[in-house]
């Protein structure tokens, strides 16, 4: 799908601007000019597939979905998957929260869906796309929604009702499965414009970052030798994964801006599993998110929903570097 | 008067909402109350999911995306 790609950044940049082909500078630019174009193509395509499933499936009938049915321990992992395909903005996160949990969803289930939403959204998917390819695009997404289930599960176990605020808990205790949701009177097809409009807005928004992960992952792929981390984290350092995912958390910075950069670390020899671990953390949890679940959650149970996640994103990328 | 009340803690896309409000608001030549909602407990009364969120006279009209200046015109008119 994307030769044509390829031979475009060759012409323009061997060709056009007349660098020579194999130099550092060259390498740099040509890598630079193919990844933007590749994954602003693929972040515009997902956006507008996770728009059009948002619009054929909103939040308000997920909801509905999983606090009107008997789902037998299922309703984890289908709140999870519901997470990964609901296009994910950080401002939405506590509204979510709260409807979920005013919708009589056991805190368990709720988290299930708050922890894969960020970690497996759109932006991530496109970029992890264009950037890694089909194969492991394929083991994230699937590694974040079942994080976001076994995460559930265990925060349910823990029995953490009582570390919501206040006004959270008079919510959940006057509940109700019934829900006033009217599906939109609009057709799908009616939709479309709005739905492109969304995903040229998700473009804009982070079409600066995709530029600079990609311009600093551009800069690291021409200059810094094959293998150059190897030595000092190679897959035999098991502190890496730990240490890997506890610099992450503090660390902000969304998919599109992290991604490109490490997988040129990747490139260079940074394990694959250990490489993963630092993104889910960077992309799944953040300290501007944690500031807005202030707002419903105790520092308590921000913290222990945190330390849950992070231990689970470990395990993964322990796991990974030993079968990949 | 028409009552509007953009509902969202203050995002970016509140932000746009509430620019798309005003255009539409002046194109029309009407005048409105126009608040914004950014505090948690009072958005959810509306028991909405997403911001941010329109609510012009205590009704929902939009929430989760940004609506469009000729939208909010056919809401207000």
């Amino acid at each position: 799908m994307f030769e044509w790609t390829q031979l475009f950044a060759d012409w323009l940049i061997y060709g056009l601007i007349g660098i020579e082909e194999g130099t550092r500078l060259g390498n740099a630019l040509n890598f630079f000019v193919y990844d933007v174009i590749k994954i602003m193509i693929l972040l515009f395509l997902i956006s507008m597939l996770m728009g059009v499933v948002n619009a054929w499936f909103p939040v308000e009938r997920v909801r509905d979905f999983i606090s009107s049915r008997k789902l037998y321990g299922m309703q984890y992992l289908l709140a999870a998957i519901f997470g990964a395909v609901t296009p994910f903005c950080s401002c939405s996160s506590v509204p979510l929260f709260i409807g979920f949990v005013k919708g009589g969803i056991p805190l368990g289930v709720t988290f299930a869906f708050l922890i894969t939403s960020p970690l497996v959204n759109e932006v991530a998917i496109a970029v992890f796309l264009g950037v890694f390819g089909l194969k492991l695009t394929i083991i994230y997404a699937t590694t974040g929604i079942l994080l976001g289930t076994l995460g559930g599960y265990v925060l349910e176990k823990l029995k953490l009702d009582h570390l919501l605020t206040d006004w959270v808990q008079s919510l959940q205790r006057n509940s109700s499965a019934t829900s006033d949701f009217e599906p939109g009177e609009q057709s799908l097809w009616q939709r479309m414009p709005e739905i492109s409009r969304e995903a040229v807005s998700i473009l804009k928004a982070v079409g600066l970052y995709v530029l600079i992960g990609i311009g600093i992952g551009a800069g690291i792929h021409g200059y810094v030798p094959e293998g150059f981390f190897e030595p000092y984290i190679g897959p035999e350092n098991m502190l890496a994964v730990p240490m890997a995912v506890i610099l992450a958390v503090p660390l902000y910075a969304n998919a599109a801006g992290i991604v490109p950069v490490i997988q040129v670390f990747v490139a260079k020899g940074i394990p694959i599993g250990t490489a993963i671990a630092f993104m889910m953390a960077t992309i799944g949890l953040s300290i501007p998110e944690a500031a807005l679940l202030k707002k419903v959650m105790s520092m308590k149970l921000i913290l222990i929903f945190f330390g849950v996640v992070s231990v689970f994103i470990i395990i993964s990328g322990l796991f990974f570097n030993l079968v990949l | 008067m028409k009552n509007i009340k953009i509902l969202g803690p203050g995002c970016t896309r509140c932000r746009d909402t509430e620019m798309n409000v005003k255009k539409a608001l002046e194109n029309l030549g009407i005048e409105a109350s126009v608040t914004k909602i950014v505090d948690y407990p009072e958005i959810m009364a509306y028991d909405i999911m997403s911001t941010p969120a329109l609510v012009i006279d205590e009704v929902v009209k939009v929430s989760g995306r940004i609506p469009t200046v000729d939208e909010i015109k056919t809401f207000l008119s």
